[in-house]
């Protein structure tokens, strides 16, 4: 491999790494208090949608006027919104309703995935237009570098080749780890994951605080799709489904980092390279580099393995995740 | 002194609706707790006593009454209503997170908003308490870490600290040795005399006639009585908690023709994270006698039974001989078989396990389905032969007086009491020449455990060996022909139970002879 | 500090009336209809009672549109019944995509490799038995890390499913016809080797046979087996199942290796009954939708039968009404979501009781 290759593959692992760390940091702030949120996929799917949405009216709307900061503002802030009310939506389901979380789950990812690809396939023919939808103005706003560090040789190329969201990423890992064992909000949340009915006794309101950490989590994890929209995919929407992929290897990366947010991290980028390497694997054919995409998901196994082998108590989930409480239960 | 009251509960009704008929809880309680006195909520198992209590610490709500606290009319809708009002409640589950230490057990829930955690304040504010009431607290220690008696004084401080003037204690002694239990109600004394107001829910008698000044008796829901401690004498209260005058004695039959049943050699066994379980323990069991298991909870009774009864894995040197009932038979050594091959040999072993529906039973299962467990592979073919089951079912229902609406009824819906008869008749149905039984009256109404009491006796006479573990140290004595006592894993004595006393069998449940 | 009661006080019910569940799920399926009508009359601004009555002519308006729908059930119900042997253990196998795409992939190799002098219906046994046993295969990996050391097995199968996608994507690639398409084209076009003969006259008369069959299996070895009561145990709990001599791990694995197996079975179906092709869509979400459906009808068959229909009448009539108007036929996901989660939403009132505030006074003073 020549060094411009070596480069390309970090950039590109990054890239991919960024669409999982949003997705896995949003899913640990949400398993922490004891919801296993399988609609990952699906919140990733109404982040990208909504932000691809907002921002095709707005430029439809300016034409080449079209402002990149507030193509920046909108697109965050309708998925922000979007994935926020999606994880509102589970919490309203499992800790009011209390259906079983895997069910509902998978139910919201049939929704999310129908809803973000019906607009993503027919957003354009709906306002008139013929073909595919685009959002070029935003996309490259989004995908922007600081020119003076982009120059920096290869150092620059590997570090600060990104666009802004990639960093920001990173900072969601760093203030979630702060958040959870340092703050007091944080230490109760931890509480009402491992054990509601022992925080329900200290009187911390379980239910506030599974919804705002579902809630929370889950605009954190629409983040990652609104980043694959704009960023992995520059602007167009990916009919072929790439984003659900992606979100289920956001809720393995939680397992693959024991719920700690800066593992996260390198275990984003790591999954980024197992999934890219095929392309710099001289001499493979179009099938045998199947092959090779399955290495993220067979990595996930090993960790999955060799989690179960040994008995720490660190390493283990919340052990309440997934499990509903009723105060009243007897 | 003046009486100051603390709480007033007028009418309190509280229903539940899940299981087979609605249960009402409680029928129009009343209540008065007063400031400077311990009071004594006595009850048996299922009276409705901790459900009380419960709707006071904001567990549940009633469903009609009213609830005054320092003369003012409350609603309680959750927890933090109820430390509002300086009313802590200490359960019998212990609400502590496992995975926490004491001291961030302790500052749980407390400061909302956007603070930062600060151990140090706890620290200094724990040192005070300790002080105050003679308490042992290490701040840093994780729970999962901790004894039971550590794990009830946290509990203690955890509350002191929330500013708790009104204590509920839920069964507080059941966990803990005699000497354990003096300690707390020294600490329970030193809170009266600081003129906090205490309340002990409990179901033993001599307890209620050590600590409390008064008494409020509940029965099934309803409120039969108060007394004051001083004016009253157990007799009375036992006819009280039951509802008519009773007299309660165990028939302890002499042991006859011992028979050598099971010998017990070097048996280790450690825990998945290699903690050690069990470490040598020896002891031989014999037909025709009532073996007791005494110590603290957690101190290797369980995998006691779980290893005789093929479920633990053995550290190696272990034996476990057994000698079948019939003339001539050669000893067997079951050490390291599962209980697969334990069946297969026709050695039949009766286990009442202590978790009744996580283990003996499946609680959605009907009582036919129940009666199958152990013997559903019994006839060739791979279907199921349903008829036998049904038989059985039908005569433990019979024979044991269990209340179910018929058979067909899934065992979670049956009360606890008539739960433990369906198990333990299935397991005396099997004619075994051992009986190992957990905690086989625990969460039992009085009339319930006699009837367990003097099965056991009655399976003794008939020289089955009987090996009986139990938390309560007066039927120990009083059912037992011997007590083995366990130690933190370690047999630190076995003792004839007719001569032993109470605080002997204590003193070897925290100490290694 | 006079405090309010919350609004709503929710309790546990206890036992309530069949008709009264039915009731409360027929009502939230109501609404969710309702609202789907709104939102594909936001979108196509037609009547909704029109628009219904395109779904009917989509999904049953001729012979033939008819017979799609029923092999699509008999497909949803094939899965639902690989499903419900493991969920009754309480294994959570997500992987019922997978296991339906490799049993797809064995069913194709035969078509492809199998000497095409075989008798077909020699054939099709060889082909029913290679993709249940791929199947098994799929399902025994996850089963067997459970079983032995403990492993999640939600994440387990989860992650094997995207293991067959790119394993069907590889033999896709290997297999292209014609070359550079990218996919496999129909299999044996011509010879129609390893494809369902016509039973009764009907296309697809051996798709429903087969599922019969196995739905009669099913029932019988879930409720009067030894294996049955066996998974029934270890379902509700390892310990009972230890304690009662059951081999536990055992039973997990030849529950999972079944399981796995009847998947595999229904991608069989999928390929010699219906597609006569393979590639990463044919198993086509349905592995995720039936856990659903099978999981709201407590595994029943015939509850499960009936679900299945229903949903996938939902979803051919919201193609043909994408068809007519030119829309992304996704419009079906959003339907099939909006009816699921309002069927699971109803579940609530099914076992809870919500009383509002101050409406029990009046009922305990009677």
């Amino acid at each position: 491999m020549t060094q411009a290759q070596i480069i390309a593959l970090i950039n590109s692992s990054v890239v991919f790494g960024t669409v999982i760390l949003f997705g896995a940091v949003g899913e640990i702030l949400t398993e922490k208090g004891g919801n296993l949120n399988l609609g990952v996929p699906g919140i990733m799917y109404m982040g990208g949608i909504a932000g691809l949405i907002g921002t095709f009216y707005y430029e439809k709307a300016m034409g080449a006027d079209a402002v990149p900061i507030i193509c920046i503002l909108i697109a965050i802030i309708c998925a922000l919104v979007a994935s926020f009310i999606s994880g509102l939506l589970f919490a309203f389901m499992t800790v009011t309703l209390r259906c079983n979380q895997n069910i509902m789950g998978l139910a919201f990812n049939i929704f999310a995935a129908g809803f973000a690809n019906f607009y993503g396939g027919s957003l354009n023919k709906l306002a008139g237009g013929v073909g595919q939808i685009n959002v070029l103005t935003t996309s490259k706003a989004f995908r922007a570098t600081i020119p003076a560090l982009n120059g920096l040789g290869s150092i620059g190329k590997i570090f600060f080749s990104y666009g802004f969201l990639a960093y920001v990423a990173i900072a969601f890992a760093i203030l979630i780890r702060w958040f959870l064992n340092r703050t007091m909000v944080g230490l109760n949340l931890r509480a009402v994951g491992e054990d509601p009915a022992a925080a329900d006794a200290v009187g911390i309101n379980v239910t506030k605080y599974k919804y705002l950490s579902t809630s929370i989590g889950a605009a954190i994890s629409g983040l990652g799709g609104l980043y694959y929209v704009m960023d992995y995919q520059k602007g167009t929407w990916d009919s072929a489904g790439g984003v659900e992929g992606l979100g289920w290897l956001a809720v393995a990366l939680v397992i693959f980092a024991s719920w700690r947010p800066l593992r996260a991290i390198w275990g984003a980028y790591l999954f980024g390279i197992l999934s890219w390497m095929y392309f710099y694997i001289p001499g493979l054919t179009r099938s045998s580099q199947e092959i090779f995409k399955m290495l993220p998901y067979i990595a996930t196994l090993a960790v999955l393995i060799f989690v179960s082998l040994q008995h720490k108590v660190e390493n283990q989930p919340p052990k309440h995740l997934g499990l509903p409480y009723f105060r009243e239960d007897r | 002194m003046s009486i100051k009251n603390a709480v007033r509960m007028v009418d309190i009704t509280k229903t539940f609706a899940a299981k087979a008929a609605k249960v009402v809880a409680n029928n129009k309680v009343c209540l008065d707790i007063n400031y400077g006195e311990v009071l004594a909520l006595l009850g048996e198992n299922g009276s409705g006593k901790t459900t009380l209590m419960n709707m006071l610490s904001g567990i549940y709500a009633p469903d009609s009454g009213d609830i005054y606290v320092n003369g003012k009319h409350v609603t309680i809708n959750n927890p933090s209503d109820a430390f509002a009002l300086h009313i802590g409640m200490i359960h019998q589950h212990f609400k502590l997170v496992e995975v926490m230490t004491a001291a961030e057990n302790i500052i749980l829930g407390l400061d909302e908003g956007n603070k930062l955690i600060d151990l140090k304040n706890v620290h200094t504010r724990v040192k005070d308490f300790c002080d105050r009431y003679g308490f042992v607290v290490n701040p840093d220690k994780k729970v999962y870490d901790m004894s039971v008696s550590e794990k009830q004084t946290l509990e203690i401080v955890k509350q002191l600290y929330r500013g708790a003037d009104i204590l509920i204690l839920d069964e507080p002694t059941a966990v803990l040795t005699p000497q354990e239990t003096q300690k707390l109600f020294a600490v329970l004394r030193n809170m009266k005399a600081d003129g906090k107001a205490v309340v002990i829910i409990t179901h033993k008698l001599h307890e209620v006639m050590d600590i409390s000044d008064r008494v409020v008796v509940l029965l099934k829901g309803n409120y039969v009585g108060e007394l004051m401690t001083k004016d009253t004498n157990p007799q009375e209260l036992t006819n009280m908690m039951v509802g008519r005058p009773t007299t309660l004695n165990i028939d302890r039959s002499k042991p006859e023709n011992l028979r050598k049943c099971l010998e017990v050699k070097n048996l280790s066994v450690k825990d998945i994270y290699g903690v050690l379980k069990l470490k040598d323990v020896n002891f031989t069991c014999y037909g025709g006698e009532v073996l007791g298991v005494a110590g603290i909870s957690g101190s290797g009774q369980r995998e006691l039974l779980e290893a005789i009864a093929g479920l633990e894995k053995l550290e190696p040197g272990a034996e476990i001989l057994y000698t079948p009932n019939t003339p001539g038979a050669q000893e067997e050594n079951l050490a390291g078989m599962s209980p697969v091959r334990i069946k297969n040999m026709g050695i039949s072993l009766a286990f009442v396990p202590e978790d009744r529906l996580g283990m003996g039973l499946v609680g959605n299962m009907d009582i036919a389905e129940n009666m199958m467990l152990k013997s559903y592979k019994d006839g060739s073919g791979p279907l199921l032969d349903l008829k036998k089951p049904k038989a059985l079912a039908e005569k433990v229902v019979k024979e044991l007086e269990v209340l179910t609406p018929s058979i067909h009824t899934p065992v979670r819906r049956l009360s606890g009491g008539n739960i433990q008869k369906v198990l333990v008749g299935r397991e005396i149905e099997q004619h075994p020449s051992l009986i190992m039984t957990a905690y086989a009256v625990r969460g039992l109404d009085i009339n319930t455990s006699y009837t367990i009491y003097n099965l056991m006796d009655e399976q003794k006479q008939k020289g089955v060996a009987v090996l009986f573990v139990g938390e309560d140290l007066d039927v120990l004595l009083e059912l037992c022909d011997r007590i083995l006592v366990l130690c933190a894993g370690q047999v630190s004595g076995i003792v004839d139970a007719r001569k032993t006393t109470k605080e002997e069998v204590g003193l070897l449940m925290t100490h290694l002879g | 500090m006079e405090k309010k009661e919350p609004l709503f006080r929710i309790t546990k019910r206890g036992a309530i009336p069949w008709w009264a569940s039915l009731g409360i799920r027929l009502i939230g399926l109501l609404i969710a209809l309702v609202i789907c009508a709104f939102i594909i009359f936001g979108i196509t601004k037609l009547n909704p009672l029109k628009v219904y009555a395109a779904m009917w002519d989509g999904a049953l308006g001729t012979n033939r549109r008819m017979w799609v729908t029923i092999r699509d059930t008999m497909m949803m119900l094939c899965i639902g019944l690989g499903l419900a042997p493991a969920f009754k253990m309480k294994f959570w196998n997500i992987g019922a995509e997978g296991q339906v795409l490799v049993g797809g992939i064995a069913a194709a190799a035969c078509m492809l490799y199998l000497p095409k002098t075989l008798p077909n219906w020699l054939a099709l046994v060889i082909m029913c038995c290679a993709s249940a046993l791929a199947g098994a295969v799929w399902g025994f990996f996850p089963g067997y890390c459970k079983a032995m050391i403990n492993t999640n097995e939600t994440l387990f199968t989860l992650m094997m499913n995207y293991i067959a996608i790119r394993l069907t994507a590889f033999y896709v690639a290997k297999w292209e016809n014609p070359y550079g398409s990218n996919t496999v084209g129909i299999i044996n076009s011509q010879s129609r080797f390893g494809w369902f003969p016509k039973v009764f006259g009907q296309q697809y008369g051996l798709n429903v046979i087969l599922v019969l069959v196995l739905t009669i299996f099913i029932f019988i070895y879930l409720k009067y087996t030894k294996h049955g009561f066996e998974i029934a145990v270890v379902g509700d709990s390892e310990n009972t199942a230890r304690y009662c001599a059951m081999d536990v791990k055992k039973v997990i694995i030849r529950t999972m290796m079944l399981s796995g197996a009847i998947c595999g079975i229904a991608g069989f179906l999928a390929v010699a009954g219906a597609g006569h092709t393979i590639s990463t869509d044919t198993a086509g979400g349905r592995g995720f939708t039936t856990i659903i459906v099978a999981w709201m009808s407590k595994f029943n068959s015939f509850i499960m039968a009936v679900v299945s229909a229903f949903l996938v009448f939902l979803e051919k009539g919201a193609m043909q009404i994408a068809s007519q108007y030119q829309l992304s036929d996704y419009i079906s996901n959003v339907v099939k979501g909006i009816i699921l989660i309002f069927l699971l939403g109803s579940e609530f009132f099914v076992n809870f009781n919500v009383r509002i505030r101050g409406s029990h006074k009046s009922e305990v003073t009677k």
